[in-house]
């Protein structure tokens, strides 16, 4: 067992685990932080996108030990202070930028990264961007446009609503 | 100013805010105490015999509660198949058993013959690989036509040959060689329907419990229709009777079809839980899932068309082989028949159709249904066809639709449906506005100046939806009503749960259809709730799948809040010492017609809980009222789509520049959910045309079984997307007139991107007739070469 301390939306955490848990474990069973999911087994999909010390990290690709004295923000931290969504989070409901639900916390992380490395991308630099990150239900429209207008775009122009 | 409120606004999901915030509860995120993991042992050979499973060792090994194997379930029902297809000699579809665990045969790669439940997951993952089975190789039937030549390897040796039906439907044969004899052209197209996989991001999970105390079991399952699951699991498989047994699907990632079906693996965990008294919880990984999820499609056909001199349609005939897998998966044997076969004369006035079917046994996972199950094989076969038979004939491909469309209704086809409402013409109409199709010329030259091929692809597509009129299925083989349900409890100080059948895993139920019950009774959406996916808090609904929700247990839904009225009517007359004849609602407000005497709902619903001032004697207190609705027709959505490409020819490869799709849904509740779904539809369609393929080899190891073999459609794959639903024909016998708009987008698209690619390489004297799906640029570039 190995002791894992680390600061998780803001709260420190410690906790006692096997070495070769997975930081999507990690989040999920010890933590009971379940808006990080698991989509696939070979790191593909991107439902379990997290931000460890600013960065965006598959989190099933890392073990949770990896993450000691690591700042990390899950989708559960994305929020704003009083609890409303964030202005990324409100785009994704105003232009309908999910459905089941199932893809979108690793979409909002790491949309939320593109927009703080490139905060008026292209729809181009958009879709580019979400390389890492399947989503089955929209067919993409809807989240692209959803991005490009939490970052301040007019959307408005984009093919039908 | 568009409607902010009722039936046809653009409301927000109000099911978003969870979602967006990690507070969605799916399956895998529930644990019960005391719970136990499940890993299954699955076979890594399309075909053997079962010769010894030796479990000693993993018995022995740390936190193992239990190894079991199908010895176990001896005894137990095997996984039943929900409807019957009779054979064109009149014999039932052959129907071989399919066991929880796999007994003394192994049938497909993931084919499971033993399961470990141990304390922790790596515990059961470290016994599972301490399993050693002897499983003698036989060979496997893996290609179809093969699998039905004599001498093939037997899937199930308690049958004679691999065929599990042949099956001829529609006009009687004599008619239809007469009307291809005397044809002024015939066209002729052989092509395959790829095998999918249909991938919803959400991995299947089950967890079974157990409560000794009452004897009651209970099922948390990724299912898009807990009730079907209850009743297949309790009553066929594993005997537990109904009052005994709760199932329950909360969120639910995505469905596409193949949760609908009731698989091994929930039966296997609630019979473990019951055996064991404590909980067992199984949590597919995404390449388990590719190996025992149902596939769909997975159809070979050749279909032919019998044109007249004036190049109207005279007759169509198609016949198609079509892969059941190893096992019959829950509506395995219905999706190549009646979801297909019925939707074979299009939008089409053809006057002889005759449709032919073999299923296939194979050594492959069970095939089903996957979004728009049936009739995107049929779209797709007729859809090319006509471009196809346009090319030969040198006449516009439009045209050539336009003067074969149905103009008049209802239609009755001679594929036993009737058509109840449609506009062909208008949806076309508004298609070639939305792409441009008179200034394309213009566009192929630009194209080609910079030495790139420009396609324009087209076609129109018409499906079967609001699944089913009961008495109908039931002649036709079903062993299931397909009505839907809905209660709607309002509660004493006016706000309103409605239990529904129907189960959202993406389709925004909870946001939708509200916006119904708030519309007919005046009042705020945030009054009401849909509670969904619980078999022990809703009535007996037959869940959601073939874009039925609306139409189906909508209609219940509308039914029962129609009941609602009449009987606050009756209180609210009380109250007002008036008639409940003599009574309106309007905005919320009960009022004598003529009269400013009014109640307010709060007033009549308070009324009808604390029944102080109440006519007892004609009615019960409270205000609770269930509608069971059975559709007396299917609803029939229709539209057209276009896609626009180019294509390198250099390479082979292709970019999608357009995309747009002009759909007939009839009415529609909340537009902005039913586009979201059109452009999922058409992601799904693109993804199958450009991308997806579920591959085989010749010895049936599947080798496409991750994220990194099977091309998933990407942000980076697909345009934005131009999409239509103006051309209204309202369904006319459902009282919201809506059609259902789930499955569309898939059906309609991937003809338009085969037709456009095929437009742009048949130039300067290239002749390319046919690319199987998906085309990826080795195909295309191949087919250029000739």
């Amino acid at each position: 067992m190995t002791k894992v301390t680390m600061t998780v939306n803001g709260k420190a955490v410690s906790k006692e685990v096997a070495g070769n848990t997975l930081m999507t474990e990690f989040l999920r069973d010890e933590l009971r932080l379940t808006g990080t999911h698991v989509g696939c087994d070979t790191s593909q999909c991107g439902a379990c996108v997290i931000h460890v010390n600013g960065q965006s990290v598959k989190a099933c690709t890392m073990f949770a030990a990896e993450a000691t004295g690591a700042e990390v923000t899950t989708i559960e931290g994305m929020a704003n202070a009083d609890g409303s969504l964030s202005v990324l989070q409100q785009a994704f409901q105003d232009h309908h930028g999910l459905q089941c639900g199932f893809c979108t916390p690793g979409m909002v992380m790491t949309a939320a990264k593109l927009l703080e490395e490139n905060p008026k991308p292209t729809e181009h630099e958009v879709r580019d961007y979400l390389e890492g990150n399947i989503c089955r239900c929209t067919g993409y429209h809807n989240i692209v446009k959803a991005i490009m207008a939490a970052s301040g775009q007019d959307v408005s122009s984009i093919a039908a609503e | 100013m568009p409607k902010d409120h009722g039936i046809g606004a653009s409301q927000k999901r109000r099911e978003d805010v969870r979602f967006l915030t990690g507070a969605g509860q799916y399956t895998d995120d529930i644990n019960v105490y005391g719970q136990t993991y499940c890993v299954f042992v699955r076979s890594d050979v399309a075909h053997g015999k079962i010769v010894s499973i030796d479990a000693s060792a993993a018995e022995a090994m740390p936190g193992v509660l239990r190894i079991f194997t199908g010895k176990d379930f001896e005894g137990v029902g095997g996984l039943p198949c929900g409807w019957l297809i009779t054979d064109k000699n009149g014999d039932p579809m052959k129907e071989p058993g399919h066991p929880v665990l796999a007994i003394g045969k192994v049938r497909h790669v993931g084919d499971p013959y033993a399961a470990v439940v141990a304390e922790t997951l790596q515990e059961a993952r470290d016994a599972a690989e301490a399993i050693v089975a002897d499983i003698e190789e036989l060979d496997p039937a893996v290609d179809m036509k093969a699998a039905l030549a004599s001498g093939a390897p037997l899937v199930h040796d308690d049958l004679t040959d691999n065929l599990c039906y042949d099956w001829q439907f529609g006009t009687d044969t004599e008619t239809v060689d007469a009307a291809f004899a005397a044809a002024a052209h015939v066209t002729t197209l052989e092509l395959v329907n790829n095998r999918l996989v249909a991938n919803p991001m959400e991995p299947r999970v089950a967890l079974g419990d157990y409560a000794r105390a009452n004897d009651e079991s209970t099922l948390y399952t990724t299912s898009q229709n807990p009730h079907v699951i209850r009743l297949l699991m309790g009553a066929f498989v594993l005997g537990i009777p109904e009052h005994k047994l709760k199932v329950v699907a909360p969120d639910v990632g995505g469905g596409f079809g193949t949760k609908i079906f009731h698989y091994a693996e929930e039966a296997f965990v609630t019979f473990a839980a019951r055996k064991l008294n404590r909980p067992v919880k199984w949590t597919s990984t995404r390449s388990e899932a590719f190996m025992s999820d149902a596939h769909g499609r997975d159809h070979v056909t050749k279909i032919e068309l019998a044109l007249d001199a004036d190049n109207n349609f005279t007759a169509i005939r198609t016949d198609t082989l079509a892969n059941m897998g190893a096992y019959l998966s829950t509506f395995s044997s219905s999706i190549p028949t009646w979801l297909h076969g019925t939707l074979m004369a299009g939008n089409y006035r053809t006057p002889a159709v005759q449709v032919n079917v073999k299923a296939v046994f194979t050594n492959t996972v069970p095939v089903d249904a996957y979004r728009g199950a049936g009739r995107p094989e049929a779209t797709f076969q007729l859809e090319r066809l006509v471009d196809k038979a346009a090319r030969e004939l040198g006449v516009d491909p439009v045209a050539l639709r336009r003067q074969n469309f149905i103009t008049s209704f209802p239609y009755a086809t001679p594929v036993a449906v009737e058509y109840d409402t449609g506009n062909y013409v208008a949806t076309m109409d508004k298609l070639e506005e939305m792409i441009d199709r008179k200034g394309f010329e213009a566009r192929r030259a630009e194209s080609k100046a910079r030495g790139k091929l420009r396609g324009l692809g087209v076609n129109c597509y018409i499906e079967a939806c609001g699944i089913a009129p009961s008495n109908l299925v039931g002649q036709l083989g079903a062993r299931a009503g397909l009505y839907d349900a809905a209660t709607v409890r309002v509660n004493a100080t006016g706000s309103i749960s409605v239990m529904v059948g129907a189960h959202s895993h993406g389709q925004g139920h909870e946001t939708a259809f509200p916006q119904v019950v708030a519309e007919m009774l005046g009042i705020d959406e945030s009054m009401i709730d849909i509670v969904h996916g619980d078999t022990s808090k809703i009535p007996f609904g037959m869940g959601t799948y073939g874009s039925r929700s609306l139409a189906v247990c909508g209609s219940a839904m509308v039914r029962a809040t129609e009941k609602i009225i009449n009987k606050a009517k009756k209180i609210a007359g009380h109250m007002l010492e008036a008639s409940d004849a003599d009574i309106e609602l309007k905005d919320g407000q009960f009022t004598v017609a003529g009269t400013d005497k009014s109640v307010a709902w709060g007033d009549v619903t308070l009324a009808a809980y604390v029944p102080h001032n109440y006519p007892l004697e004609d009615i019960e207190p409270g205000l609770e009222e269930t509608a069971f609705y059975d559709p007396s027709n299917f609803t029939y959505p229709s539209g057209a789509y276009a896609c626009e490409v180019e294509v390198d020819p250099e390479t082979g490869r292709v970019e999608i520049l357009d995309f747009a799709a002009a759909d007939d849904f009839g009415n529609v509740v909340n537009p902005m959910i039913v586009e979201g779904q059109v452009h999922g539809g058409i992601a799904q369609g693109v993804g199958q045309a450009m991308l997806e393929s579920c591959i085989y080899d010749e010895n049936g190891q599947l080798l496409s079984a991750s994220y990194m073999d099977y091309a998933m459609p990407r942000a980076e794959d697909l345009p934005f997307f131009k999409v239509d639903h103006s051309c209204v024909t309202p369904c006319t016998h459902n009282p919201l007139g809506v059609k259902g708009c789930g499955e569309a987008g898939a059906i309609g698209s991937p003809p338009a991107v085969v037709n456009a690619v095929l437009d742009a390489l048949n130039v300067g004297g290239i002749k390319v007739d046919h690319i199987d799906m998906p085309l990826s640029p080795h195909r295309v570039w191949a087919a250029m070469q000739g």
